[in-house]
């Protein structure tokens, strides 16, 4: 059981933990990412998220514990670790000199591609994130949504076993956003493994087969989007606006309701919002929306509603 | 710190390709600085001031002055490249954070940069010689052979350049590596008068500077006179490159593998 637990394991993490003088910034996680999953890890900023990835990449030296990828521990092995992982970071970092095709060129080249079939690669990967027609333009020339596109195209030069992404759509329009998640469910589809990271549950609950969230550097919650939502809310919530003062008599005595009021707004997390919603068709002055529980109510019950920066 | 030894290995070549793909772009701005500054200090301090001064150490003085200048600008360009250059790639451009998403470490990357340096020594030097040659200030074909001695200058200044990119916050820094190494270098290290001609104690001084052990190689080869202590001479830039090269990789590794 063990074994084959071993040899599907794409990632293993075991006790691993990260500090940076007094500071620790990682502490003990331990997770297993299986082959063809798509596996989410979800903070806070300053969380530890990109410095659990810089591990996992061999760009950052662990103070403790065990982490093999590939079943090879880093960060001695980051060489050929890397040599079979696509990384799309978060900060752009396209090579400014060199236009959209020779980006893929010469970073294939570090991989060791070279010849003739690169060149049908290329053609490929820009028709898979639709810059086709953008081959020969500058980097500088590019949009946001463009770069980020040339980024993933880039991170599969190498056909990559384990790609992992860094707030990929952080700061995108809805419509690459969307191309991007279809991209990546390709992606799955045809087999790779994800490791992705993001501040948007809504993509992490589309996208995830399992989940972390992290905090402070330690985990606090795992599991399926799903799992967690029906662990750590309830199923139903209904948003008001607008309802100073009046809250407690529009729920009555009966009401099974968590109150959470954030500014205006007023959170009712409940397993039955039927008698709430009912009182609030007679209140047509009061604006209300009444919704099922997702993974961004799990992330702020568990993570609170402090601001983070 | 990791301070393991670094591993020299052909991917180094890759990077070093890269930064040949991006000068290829640029060539023609590239060689008209690199033919044009030579072009100028020949011109006005080789004819100017030789007229002045005819001969020096017994050579005509454009000779002198051609085979100094063949030296320092190896320095000179490999120096301003490792230090403006890896600074833009390792900073402001994060062309060092791409590389190390692929097999490449930073024992290649610092490897692939000095060879790129070296090779930007090398082609400025064939420059100036040409341009000397034209001018009638080489004295033997012998000075084919400055050509792969400026590829090991620049090996040996482009290491110290390296580390001093590793240790900057931003380009001013690279001012004090200039006034206080580049330029006493440039001005002490025999390259516009013989370093006889300096007080004892600062020749001594100027000894263990690795430009003076830079032009005791070129001057000889341009002027066709006898090569003496070659083996020191290209021992202390070998050395010189090396224990930088160890720096420079240490000093990225703590700044970029954190």
């Amino acid at each position: 059981m063990t074994d084959t637990k071993a040899a599907t394991a794409i990632i293993e993490a075991i006790g691993v933990t990260k500090r940076f003088g007094a500071q620790e910034v990682v502490r003990r996680i331990s997770f297993t990412v299986p082959r063809g999953q798509c596996f989410g890890l979800l903070g806070p900023n300053g969380a530890g998220k990109t410095t659990t990835i810089k591990m996992i990449l061999g760009q950052s030296p662990l103070t403790a514990g065990v982490l093999t990828v590939f079943g090879k521990p880093l960060p001695d092995h980051a060489s050929a670790v890397r040599a079979r992982t696509g990384v799309v970071p978060q900060e752009d970092d396209l090579d400014p000199d060199f236009t959209i095709a020779e980006n893929l060129r010469v970073y294939a080249s570090y991989f060791g591609l070279e010849g003739r079939d690169l060149g049908t690669r290329i053609t490929e990967l820009l028709e898979f994130v639709s810059l086709t027609d953008r081959a020969d333009a500058r980097v500088d020339q590019l949009s946001g949504g463009m770069k980020r596109r040339l980024t993933i195209a880039r991170a599969l030069i190498n056909d990559p076993d384990l790609i992992v992404l860094d707030e990929p759509t952080t700061g995108l329009d809805p419509q690459v956003r969307h191309m991007i998640w279809a991209r990546l469910r390709d992606l799955k589809q045809s087999g790779k493994t994800l490791l992705l990271t993001t501040h948007y549950m809504e993509e992490a609950e589309r996208l995830c087969d399992d989940l972390l969230i992290i905090d402070h550097g330690a985990i606090i919650a795992q599991g399926s989007p799903k799992a967690l939502i029906r662990e750590h809310v309830e199923p139903e919530v209904v948003e008001l606006r607008g309802a100073d003062g009046r809250i407690e008599s529009l729920l009555g005595e009966r009401a099974d309701c968590r109150i959470e009021s954030v500014g205006d707004t007023v959170y009712c997390y409940t397993h039955d919002s039927r008698p709430l919603t009912e009182r609030l068709q007679g209140t047509p002055e009061l604006s209300f929306l009444h919704r099922p529980a997702n993974l961004e109510d799990v992330f702020l019950n568990i993570t609170g509603r402090d601001l983070r920066e | 710190m990791d301070l393991r030894v670094p591993r020299i290995r052909p991917k180094a070549l890759k990077v070093w390709r890269r930064n040949v793909l991006v000068w290829r772009k640029l060539i023609t701005p590239s060689l008209l600085i690199n033919f044009g500054e030579p072009f100028l200090y020949l011109l006005g301090l080789g004819f100017g001031l030789g007229m002045f001064i005819g001969n020096m150490a017994g050579l005509p003085y454009l000779t002198f002055l051609a085979s100094g200048i063949v030296a320092s600008s190896a320095m000179n360009t490999a120096s301003f490249e490792g230090m403006y250059s890896v600074y833009t790639r390792m900073v402001p451009q994060r062309t060092y954070a791409s590389m190390l998403a692929t097999p490449l470490d930073v024992d290649d990357i610092i490897a692939g940069e000095m060879l790129w340096c070296a090779t930007k020594s090398t082609i400025s030097a064939a420059a100036i010689l040409l341009v000397a040659s034209l001018l009638g200030a080489v004295l033997s074909f012998a000075a084919v052979l400055a050509v792969p001695i400026a590829f090991t200058i620049g090996l040996c200044f482009a290491g110290p350049a390296i580390v001093m990119s590793a240790f900057s916050k931003s380009y001013d820094f690279f001012n004090y590596y200039f006034t206080l190494v580049v330029t006493p270098m440039f001005i002490l290290c025999g390259v516009f008068y013989p370093i006889d001609s300096l007080p004892a104690t600062l020749q001594s001084f100027v000894q263990v500077l690795p430009l003076t052990h830079a032009v005791a190689l070129v001057r000889p080869l341009v002027a066709d006179q006898p090569l003496t202590n070659a083996g020191l001479h290209l021992g202390v830039l070998l050395c010189y490159a090396a224990i930088s090269y160890y720096l420079a990789v240490i000093l990225v590794r703590r700044r970029l593998i954190v």
